[in-house]
């Protein structure tokens, strides 16, 4: 693997690890930067989730989060998105950066963030409406009436989201009647809806069974075209098959991220090795 | 790598993988005792010995057989990754070297059976006896680095491949002065070169048994890239 195929930069010298090969900065032709989280620290009252990350999430391309049950990855996440705010007690330092713009800088309008940055969580979660007005829900939030323009965007999404040959002739049907897979993907139509900058996904396919999973991750590798993917996962294997780049947390601290190529052959870290081949420390 | 396979949260894991490994450390030793009855049998005219090296080829085969079922095996149902995966792809390579060495033992039965019924003559046999006894040893001690995940023991077989091929000149240039002088000879000089060139070749897939050590031990792919290349990665901390 080559040096400039590692798109991120993680400066883990201050941890003592040996970090990837480059500590800096991108190197010039590898992907655009999307998401960069610098030094950033979280504390839940007392209790550190976080401790100094440093990450560069590349433009259209899956990144997925992968470490045990109380590491942080889900903390992580809801970061990109600012969903921490809504936690008492939730204290955040450093920073974190969508393209140029600092997403806690002083006056963030957090509704537009969250249109840029969208969310699908564990349990769909369809609102008790008609299929149609789930999708079209982000669009009535901004106020948009022109029907033709709603039926346009509804198909779209629904066409993004691999659904709408499913559903095309029941759109007015409430979406609570379909399968847990269907929802899933409803839900994520009313995320790309608003056409958002980056989709993070946390655990998106653990409450699916095998075959909307695979619907799910075909989905995913879809999406990718178009968005910035995030993904938080417990299924390791899932990691492997839709990520380009994986991460590995381990109590609060980003240990790999690298190419999930490498990281699923030849990690560099033993604790990423050690996770992965389901081997206890 | 670990050069434990052990610590996996599943046991049953740890056992499949222990298994697998010590099958192949199994299929070598056989390999290797076909090496040295081959040779032997060349060297005395033992036409007995040779036949039935011959017959043991088809336990290297089914051996390699058995070894790529469970590596599938464990492939469908465990999904190793990392050191592991790096395990199962070794020792699918591996196997299949130690296969094609055992066809080479075969070979050099064949032609003692062969050399046997020609002739009396005992000209350069010396020769190949050092030369079977090398490369037996070589697949011995690349066999001993795949047990002990030892990249440096490995890089030393691989040198040994060099002094193989120089000792299969050598015998090769022999046996042509040997027909240039006497045509009679051609037909028996023939089968001493088919022999040693089956020789060389054993030596040949040792080096590559090397080669997927350090692939196991290093994540790296040394193959087609030269000792000293080789040597640089086994050397490198990981």
């Amino acid at each position: 693997m080559s040096a400039d195929k590692i798109p991120h930069a993680i400066n883990m010298d201050k941890l003592g690890r040996h970090s990837n090969n480059n500590n800096d900065a991108l190197k010039p032709g590898a992907e655009k930067p999307c998401l960069t989280a610098n030094n950033l620290n979280l504390y839940y009252g007392e209790k550190q989730a976080l401790k100094d990350v440093n990450l560069v999430i590349p433009e259209k391309k899956v990144s997925a989060f992968i470490g045990p049950s109380g590491c942080g990855k889900s903390t992580f996440l809801r970061c990109f998105n600012r969903m921490n705010d809504l936690v008492d007690g939730c204290r955040i330092e450093g920073d974190i950066n969508l393209y140029d713009d600092n997403i806690y800088a002083k006056g963030v309008d957090v509704a537009e963030l969250r249109r840029r940055v969208g969310m699908v969580f564990q349990k769909p979660n369809p609102f008790p409406k008609t299929i149609y007005e789930n999708v079209a829900y982000g669009l009535r939030l901004q106020g948009v009436k022109n029907r033709r323009l709603l039926d346009e965007v509804v198909e779209k999404s629904l066409r993004g989201a691999a659904l709408w040959d499913e559903v095309k002739d029941r759109l007015h049907e409430s979406a609570l009647g379909l399968s847990g897979g269907q929802q899933q993907r409803v839900v994520i139509a009313r995320a790309i809806a608003i056409e958002p900058e980056v989709l993070l996904l946390d655990e998106p396919a653990s409450a699916l069974d095998p075959i909307s999973t695979l619907k799910i991750e075909e989905l995913i590798s879809e999406l990718k075209n178009d968005y910035t993917i995030v993904i938080v996962t417990h299924n390791m294997q899932q990691a492997a098959r839709v990520s380009d780049y994986t991460a590995f947390m381990y109590i609060g601290e980003l240990i790999e991220f690298s190419d999930t190529n490498s990281i699923f052959t030849n990690p560099k870290n033993k604790q990423t090795e050690d996770y992965i081949t389901g081997r206890y420390g | 790598m670990d050069k434990n396979l052990g610590h996996h949260i599943s046991q049953q894991f740890n056992e499949d993988l222990e298994e697998i490994r010590s099958h192949v450390l199994a299929m070598g030793g056989l390999v290797e005792e076909q090496i040295q009855k081959a040779t032997n049998s060349l060297v005395d005219g033992d036409i007995a010995l040779a036949e039935a090296v011959i017959k043991n080829d088809t336990k290297v085969n089914k051996a390699e057989v058995n070894i790529d079922e469970e590596c599938t095996n464990i492939i469908a149902r465990r999904q190793p990754t990392a050191s592991d995966l790096r395990l199962v792809v070794a020792v699918i390579k591996t196997i299949t070297d130690l296969e094609r060495i055992g066809d080479q033992a075969e070979r050099v039965a064949r032609m003692g059976i062969r050399l046997a019924e020609q002739s009396d003559s005992k000209i350069n046999y010396m020769e190949i006896r050092h030369m079977g006894e090398r490369v037996a040893l070589m697949v011995h001690n690349a066999l001993d680095a795949f047990a002990r995940m030892d990249v440096d023991a490995a890089v030393e077989v691989a040198k040994e491949d060099k002094i193989v091929d120089v000792e299969y000149d050598g015998i090769m240039r022999q046996s042509l002065t040997y027909m240039m002088e006497d045509p009679k000879t051609i037909t028996q000089m023939l089968d001493i070169m088919w022999t040693v060139r089956a020789m060389e070749r054993i030596g040949d897939h040792a080096q590559n048994i090397c080669e997927y050590i350090i692939y196991l031990v290093k994540g790296k792919d040394v193959r087609h890239t030269s000792i000293e290349k080789m040597e640089k990665e086994a050397l490198k901390k990981r």
